[in-house]
């Protein structure tokens, strides 16, 4: 910057630090990425069937000089779970942080408002019974009924968060009803299914990424890019919701439409992911916390960081659920509500009466 | 008439609103709005930014308001509601370019930060650049919000209350950087409650009760006894003090 007189130093100590702050965000972007990338290699790398890290990154690099068994277990085993866990992540993490941001509730994520539970008995009314709400087959009807059912919650969430009277942790106690009401309904498919459709409905109830598919993966990715995409569109004015309501309205954002819009988007997010996975809770909650004690809520940074904290997560939470206990991989829900239930009760325990 | 006076000669929301101009909100003045609680200040303020959907015949500037896009609205017209503060883990200078980027989204460019750094300075903010809006006292805080309408140039700024959660300092404080808005040539509007403060710094007064308006014009012939005592159901004493400035007083009910 040129030494001009009639620039103040206040106004350079403003603008260096702007710049400054830029170049942290930025940074903790790369470090989460870089993060990302090292939970991702550990979650290839190890894991049951005994083959050494060396045997894991030789079928990787050059799979045609690695043995069968080595090279089944990384393409079609390792590979493609620690990829669902990846995009899982991520996914319920772009769902949190935008369901933090336009409920204005830091306690909100798919899981706690009974999006997931509600989209979990959706795609297992597709899997178990068979029944299809959509005229879809396959995958697609579970998706397509998850979908449905975690609309139905979300449209429930919107219009109560619109009454009067109802505060943050009212909705928060409307989600958790939810879950319990969907719950049920899960444990009644549960109790009327097959023994055969029993071990499926575990795989709904506690979430599982023991099987990707190349559609699971490409359903995920695409619905991720495109909410990234619209999240990035719509970057500013969700930027402004953050300022309260009323504020956001003067700026001229479309306050009640903007709300409705993404959260309908989540719903969408939340149901692909979970009908690939299950339910995963806890993820969606805390990365974003971790996102906004790095970088704050400036959307461009937030949101990114968020999708790269909720991958690392899931990972992780992978690796363990193969490690805890030798030779058995733990449904990975488990894992994360374990680990994610302190920090659920150090947020509730954290927010004052305003 | 100058190029960006307001004029509004009537608004109507059912019910809640029936007010018969014609009222004036000139250009590089400061027009105060008074009125008792539920008089419609802050409705009023509203239809005029188009957040409320009323009927309205008003001008800015010789342009119909009603005719001009929302988004050529939005960009005249500025509406800065009474704030609570903000839990939201932004600092003062995203705050503000947050205020900018609604109005001209896309990326952040060179002229943005300086818009931004321009405003930031006006309101004496920049030492407080780097802090979180949640670390700030309601007065600091109160300067952002302005900041926020700063940057945006809005023709018209209308803030709703924007001393009720301050102290006696910090009130003179804020309005004397309002006070400095209309001086580069906007019209400001300010709904108060402090009938002194309004004596202080009005050019113009605009008297609500019950949702329409009981007097309109320059200042001097607004704040008297005769129009303040029925629109408030008090008795005032209403004089000049030593340097000359209006003293309003209650004197019982």
């Amino acid at each position: 910057m040129s030494l001009d007189p009639a620039i103040t130093t206040p106004r350079l100590v403003a603008a260096d630090g702007f710049r400054r702050r830029e170049v942290r965000h930025r940074a903790w972007l790369l470090g989460g990425a870089g993060m990302l990338l090292a939970a991702f290699l550990a979650d290839l790398l190890l894991g049951p069937g005994g083959h050494s890290p060396g045997q894991v990154l030789e079928a990787l690099l050059t799979p045609e000089q690695a043995s069968p068994l080595v090279r089944i277990t990384v393409w079609q085993l390792r590979l493609p779970t620690a990829l669902l866990a990846v995009l899982a992540g991520a996914g319920l993490a772009v769902a949190g942080a935008q369901m933090q941001t336009v409920l204005d509730n830091p306690l909100a994520d798919p899981f706690t408002l009974g999006l997931a539970s509600a989209a979990s008995f959706g795609a297992a009314l597709a899997v178990v019974a068979g029944i299809s709400l959509l005229p879809l087959a396959g995958h697609l009807a579970a998706a397509g009924n998850a979908f449905v059912f975690s609309l139905v919650a979300a449209g429930m969430i919107h219009s109560l968060s619109r009454l009067r009277g109802v505060g943050l942790d009212t909705l928060v106690l409307l989600g958790i009803a939810t879950m319990f009401t969907f719950n049920a309904l899960l444990g009644l498919l549960q109790y009327l299914a097959s023994p055969d459709a029993l071990q499926q409905l575990v795989f709904w109830s506690l979430g599982s990424l023991s099987r990707p598919s190349g559609l699971k993966l490409g359903l995920i990715a695409a619905v991720l890019a495109g909410t990234l995409l619209l999240s990035h569109r719509l970057g500013w004015q969700l930027g402004a919701l953050r300022l309260g309501s009323i504020q956001a309205q003067a700026m001229g954002v479309p306050v009640a439409r903007l709300r409705l819009g993404m959260l309908a988007a989540m719903a969408l997010l939340t149901a692909v992911v979970v009908a690939a996975v299950g339910t995963i809770g806890f993820v969606g909650l805390v990365a974003p916390h971790m996102a906004r004690l790095l970088v704050g809520e400036q959307q461009r940074h937030f949101l990114p960081l968020s999708a790269l904290c909720g991958a690392t997560l899931m990972c992780v939470a992978d690796l363990f659920s193969k490690l805890v206990v030798p030779g058995l991989v733990l449904p990975i829900g488990i894992i994360t509500a374990l680990a994610g239930l302190p920090a659920f009760f150090l947020l509730i325990l954290r927010r004052r009466p305003s | 008439m100058h190029d960006d006076d307001l004029l509004v000669h009537s608004v109507e929301l059912d019910g809640r609103l029936a007010i018969e101009g014609p009222m004036a909100a000139p250009a590089g003045a400061v027009t105060v709005l008074l009125g008792p609680n539920g008089a419609g200040k802050s409705t009023l303020l509203r239809a005029l930014a188009g957040i409320e959907p009323a009927r309205l015949a008003a001008s800015l500037g010789g342009s119909e308001l009603a005719t001009l896009s929302s988004a050529e609205r939005r960009e005249a017209l500025y509406y800065l509601p009474q704030l609570g503060g903000s839990q939201a883990a932004l600092s003062v200078h995203e705050a503000v370019l947050l205020s900018y980027k609604t109005l001209h989204p896309g990326r952040v460019r060179r002229q943005d930060l300086a818009h931004v750094e321009a405003a930031l300075d006006s309101m004496g903010l920049m030492a407080l650049a780097g802090r979180r809006l949640a670390s700030l006292s309601g007065g600091q805080y109160q300067r952002v919000a302005i900041a926020q309408a700063v940057v945006r140039r809005p023709r018209v700024l209308m803030l709703d209350e924007p001393t009720s959660a301050l102290d006696l300092h910090q009130q003179l404080r804020v309005l004397e950087w309002v006070r400095a808005e209309a001086d580069r040539g906007r019209s400001v509007l300010l709904a108060l409650h402090d009938l002194n403060l309004a004596a202080r710094f009005a050019d113009h007064c605009w008297l609500l009760k019950e949702g329409r308006c009981q007097a309109a014009g320059p200042a001097t012939a607004c704040l008297t006894a005769d129009h303040l005592e029925p629109l408030f159901n008090v008795r005032l004493s209403v004089d000049r003090g030593p340097d000359a400035s209006l003293r309003i007083q209650a004197l019982g009910l």
